[in-house]
């Protein structure tokens, strides 16, 4: 049973905005270590912008990132990597011209360590890495279930296993922290199921804290320890799913009011 | 039939991670290694030699430094020619300037020259990418064009940029006739394919992939842009300045600056697109078929009665060149590798249907 | 100071020669999205058509006069170029329409080699000359201000005229006209474009006739000043540059970048070419456009490039 600790990212009054254009406003939240917390909201509520800010892709104007403590007014990608946040993308960002395995093995490269020249060589230390780093990805291929599509290229894959070949490139960080943008989407039920299996698990055998954007709000409600619900880039709710299912701006921001 | 796996079952990752996991691959490579050094050298005619092995052999050289460049970390270099007179003209330096310098070390340093100027045209690609990457390895390209033909120290003077070496030889081999020279670029280029094959599947070849496939993605799981491009163009450069010094050395023996101008870069960009993107095998592919192309059609009118005079013969070779590139890349874009890997998968079940 | 006058006016001659070529370039890039490495081909092919056709058809119809040679050859090159654009689209432009940057350029560059063959085959490979009767001889201008005047080629004037008009003429075609209204609104966006009745084929074949039309007129003004050779294009490479300087989608860009890197070429070469051996006109165009890429890629009146996850 896991037990829900510190908090590991505060989010402290982001403003994001492309040109004129206010994506997101004086957001501010946390998350607590082990815990699954969503972000909810209608389309362009300014979700993945969140997800971005974290993940240091955009950077925002005002407003800053706590990670572990450590303040940071603007996150770099390598940087965040390298912190144990790892993350996967709403449109998929894999690696097209590259099999599943490779795409899993690219997670593995921030803890790869010979050199240029070992590697053109191949012997001894180079050798053996990819050798363990070969039975780490194997590993995650398991839990996966994915095991007979390890030869082949993404792009050929249906979009479901393709899902999962992007979460397996962020669980190959070993992350402390994972951020999943829709991880769901375009899926039925039964791989929606597989999913949230999945994701549990996770949360469950590793201890990794996830931070996840979802629509289907039956998932959110059921796998989801704490909910934040974004609207037109503005905080309207915080809290435990029941306390944002009961909340009044929620409830008419779904489905709309006449101001 | 002749193809299946059936029974081959690897017991370790090692050995799944094999260049060549098929038993039926790893005896083909065996044969061809066999033809290539032993059996070409006893028929083949100097003139095949000279005419068509050894440029063969140096271009797929440069051609498999290209690739890694162009085709497995996306990043478009029209400035071939340029790294390819770097490494040329500073081996000739090296070679000429210091008594008793050693042929292979000089043409390393050629390559470790090209690797500096790479390092440094690979900058711009930090920030540009595409068509603006393409005309500032233009840059390079006219840059070098001029330096080797007014700078005075880069060709040791000679006025017309034009230079030659004689008397090559390795640890006291001469390395004079076609049959030597063939052996001796054979073994550059075997030995550079090897390291290059390691390079891409491992590690740093997964890197350059996935900054060509998608670059943002890339950043977030914590790939280094700059190291990761930075890298290819000193290795690509690498590769590619030793394929001019060996061009200039064992091809030409005298050459000038007109011999690496942009017409050598376009020709090795086609033997990339053409041969497959992103293939080491694509590179010999490619090669081959540029090298073989311009024979043959000069010999068809022969074969076929119909006189046609060079002029023209060059002008359709031209043509047809044009015509394949856009025929590539519309049909197949990647190239003839893609072709084989085709023609593999559909051997392993011949010969039944599915 | 004469001297410096004429250099600069030299400069701004061939700058305006280039900034045709680099024309009919952002007319295919802001229509069709694609980066047509073959520009400085169509320029070759449009300018032999026209010596050629110049030559044979007084013979094939056997007339004498001089001007209707002209404009008869005139008439049946740009005929030769809208073929070009048709066959272009048909086979090449139509099956790549949904490929990356890259594919694309490299698919320009496959023509190039076409038509660098093809023409030699139709149109033969020997220097050729074109004569639209432009006046050959210098004048002599400015004598009140400078002593002893400053020299410049009457034809560069023409030419620089010529170039002004096409320019203006161009413009008034995208803003006044429906064609040019529809091109507009293809090169925003093509999909938009589609859905609200546009045909994409028929576009694209007008726009690189268009800019086959442009590359004929910089052709003429080129063979008529030069003569008309196929070693020229690496001459026309330098479009590129020139599209860099001034932005990829700015026709005022193209005009501008040309002048720039024309006068900036002549004017290095002279003073500061002499310190490092001279010829230093081959590389100044594309360093500078190199230098522009890294402080300012969209060039000086380019739309900004974002870059989207």
């Amino acid at each position: 049973m896991r037990k829900i600790g510190e908090v590991i990212l505060d989010v402290h009054n982001i403003s994001l905005a492309f040109g004129g254009v206010k994506a997101l406003t004086d957001i501010s939240f946390d998350v607590r270590e082990h815990e699954i917390r969503a972000i909810i909201g209608p389309n362009g509520a300014g979700k993945s912008s969140m997800l971005n800010c974290i993940n240091g892709v955009y950077q925002p104007q005002q407003g800053t990132i706590a990670l572990r403590g450590k303040t940071f007014k603007h996150m770099n990608s390598r940087q965040v990597a390298e912190m144990g946040v790892a993350r996967t993308f709403q449109n998929l960002a894999l690696f097209k011209g590259m099999s599943v395995l490779d795409n899993i093995m690219t997670g593995r490269n921030l803890k790869m360590k010979s050199n240029l020249f070992m590697q053109a060589l191949r012997v001894g230390p180079a050798q053996r890495e990819e050798a363990e780093q070969r039975l780490f990805v194997e590993r995650i291929i398991d839990f996966l279930e994915i095991q007979p599509y390890r030869k082949t290229p993404v792009g050929r894959m249906p979009y479901g296993l393709q899902k999962r070949v992007d979460l397996g490139r962020a669980l190959a960080m070993e992350p402390q922290v994972l951020l999943l943008d829709e991880p769901m989407a375009g899926m039925n039920v039964e791989e929606k199921q597989d999913m949230s299996r999945f994701i549990l698990d996770v949360n469950d055998e590793f201890g990794t804290t996830i931070v996840l954007i979802e629509h289907d709000m039956g998932v959110v409600m059921d796998i989801s320890d704490r909910v934040v619900v974004l609207d037109y880039g503005k905080k309207i709710g915080d809290g435990t799913p029941d306390e944002v299912r009961r909340n009044a701006d929620v409830i008419s921001a779904y489905l709309g009011t006449s101001h | 039939m002749l193809y299946r796996e059936n029974g081959q079952f690897k017991s370790s990752y090692r050995s799944d991670q094999q260049i060549f996991p098929i038993l039926q691959d790893r005896i083909a490579m065996v044969a061809l290694l066999v033809l290539a050094v032993v059996i070409v050298p006893l028929i083949a005619s100097p003139y095949l030699l000279t005419a068509i092995f050894i440029p063969f052999l140096i271009l797929a050289l440069a051609a498999l430094g290209l690739n890694i460049l162009v085709g497995y970390c996306g990043q478009i270099s029209l400035g071939t020619g340029a790294f390819m007179a770097v490494g040329a003209y500073a081996a000739y330096n090296v070679q000429t300037r210091i008594d008793g310098m050693p042929l292979i070390a000089s043409l390393l340093f050629g390559g470790l020259a090209s690797t500096v100027l790479g390092v440094l045209f690979g900058v711009p690609s930090l920030r540009i990418k595409g068509l603006y990457l393409a005309v500032a390895t233009l840059a390079a390209q006219f840059f070098v064009d001029w330096a080797c033909l007014r700078l005075g120290w880069v060709t040791n003077g000679s006025s017309s940029g034009s230079v030659s070496v004689a008397g090559l030889n390795v640890l006291g081999l001469p390395i004079e006739s076609p049959v030597q020279k063939y052996l001796f670029a054979l073994v550059f280029l075997a030995v550079f394919a090897l390291l290059a094959k390691n390079l891409v599947r491992g590690a740093i070849g997964r890197e350059w992939m996935a900054i060509r496939d998608m670059d943002v993605a890339a950043a977030v799981i914590g790939i280094r842009p700059v190291y990761a491009k930075l890298t290819a163009f000193a290795v690509s450069s690498f590769i590619v300045g030793v394929a001019g010094g060996l061009w200039g050395f064992i091809h030409l023996g005298s050459w000038e600056p007109a011999a690496f101008n942009i017409d050598r870069s376009f020709q090795l960009l086609f033997m990339v697109i053409i041969g497959g993107l992103g293939s080491i095998m694509g590179s010999f592919f490619g090669a081959a078929f540029i090298v073989v192309l311009p024979i043959i059609l000069d010999g068809l009118p022969y074969w076929f009665g119909i006189p046609i005079d060079t002029a023209t013969a060059s002008h359709l070779t031209f043509m047809i060149f044009g015509a394949l590139i856009v025929f590539f890349l519309i049909v197949e874009p990647h190239g003839i590798a893609r072709l084989w890997s085709t023609a593999k998968e559909k051997l392993r079940l011949w010969p039944f249907p599915h | 100071m004469g001297f410096f006058l004429e250099t600069l006016f030299g400069g701004l001659m061939v700058g305006m020669l280039y900034s045709l070529i680099a024309l009919g370039f952002v007319l295919i890039y802001k229509a069709s999205g694609v980066f047509n490495f073959a520009q400085g081909a169509m320029v070759l092919f449009a300018a032999m058509a026209m010596a050629r056709f110049y030559e044979w058809i007084p013979k094939w119809f056997g007339f004498d006069n001089k001007i209707l040679a002209n404009v008869l050859a005139f008439a049946a090159a740009v005929l030769v170029m809208i073929a070009v654009a048709w066959v272009i689209e048909r086979l090449v432009l139509r099956h790549l329409v949904n490929q990356e940057h890259i594919t694309l350029l490299m698919a320009t560059l496959g023509i190039t080699y076409f038509l660098e063959g093809f023409g030699q085959t139709l149109f033969g490979s020997g220097i050729y000359k074109i004569d639209v009767g432009m006046p050959k001889d210098p004048v002599l201008v400015l004598e009140g201000l400078f002593a002893g005047g400053v020299l410049i080629n009457k034809e560069d004037l023409y030419a620089a005229v010529i170039a002004a008009v096409l320019v203006a003429l161009l413009a008034l075609f995208f803003q006044k006209t429906a064609t040019g209204r529809a091109l507009r609104a293809v090169a925003d966006d093509h999909q938009a474009a589609q859905s609200i009745g546009i045909p994409l084929g028929r576009i694209w074949i007008i726009v690189w006739s268009v800019a086959g039309v442009v590359a004929l007129v910089a052709g003429v003004i080129w063979g008529s000043k030069l003569g008309v050779q196929f070693s020229l294009s690496l001459v026309a490479l330098k479009a590129l540059p020139v599209v860099i300087l001034g932005g990829l989608t700015s026709v005022p860009g193209a005009i501008i970048g040309g002048l720039i890197i024309g006068v900036g070429e002549k004017l290095s070469e002279i003073y500061i070419g002499p310190m490092f051996g001279g010829g230093i006109e081959i590389w100044f165009a594309y360093v500078l456009a190199l230098v522009f890429l890294l402080v300012r890629p969209q060039g000086l009146f380019g739309e900004k490039i974002i870059d989207r996850v």
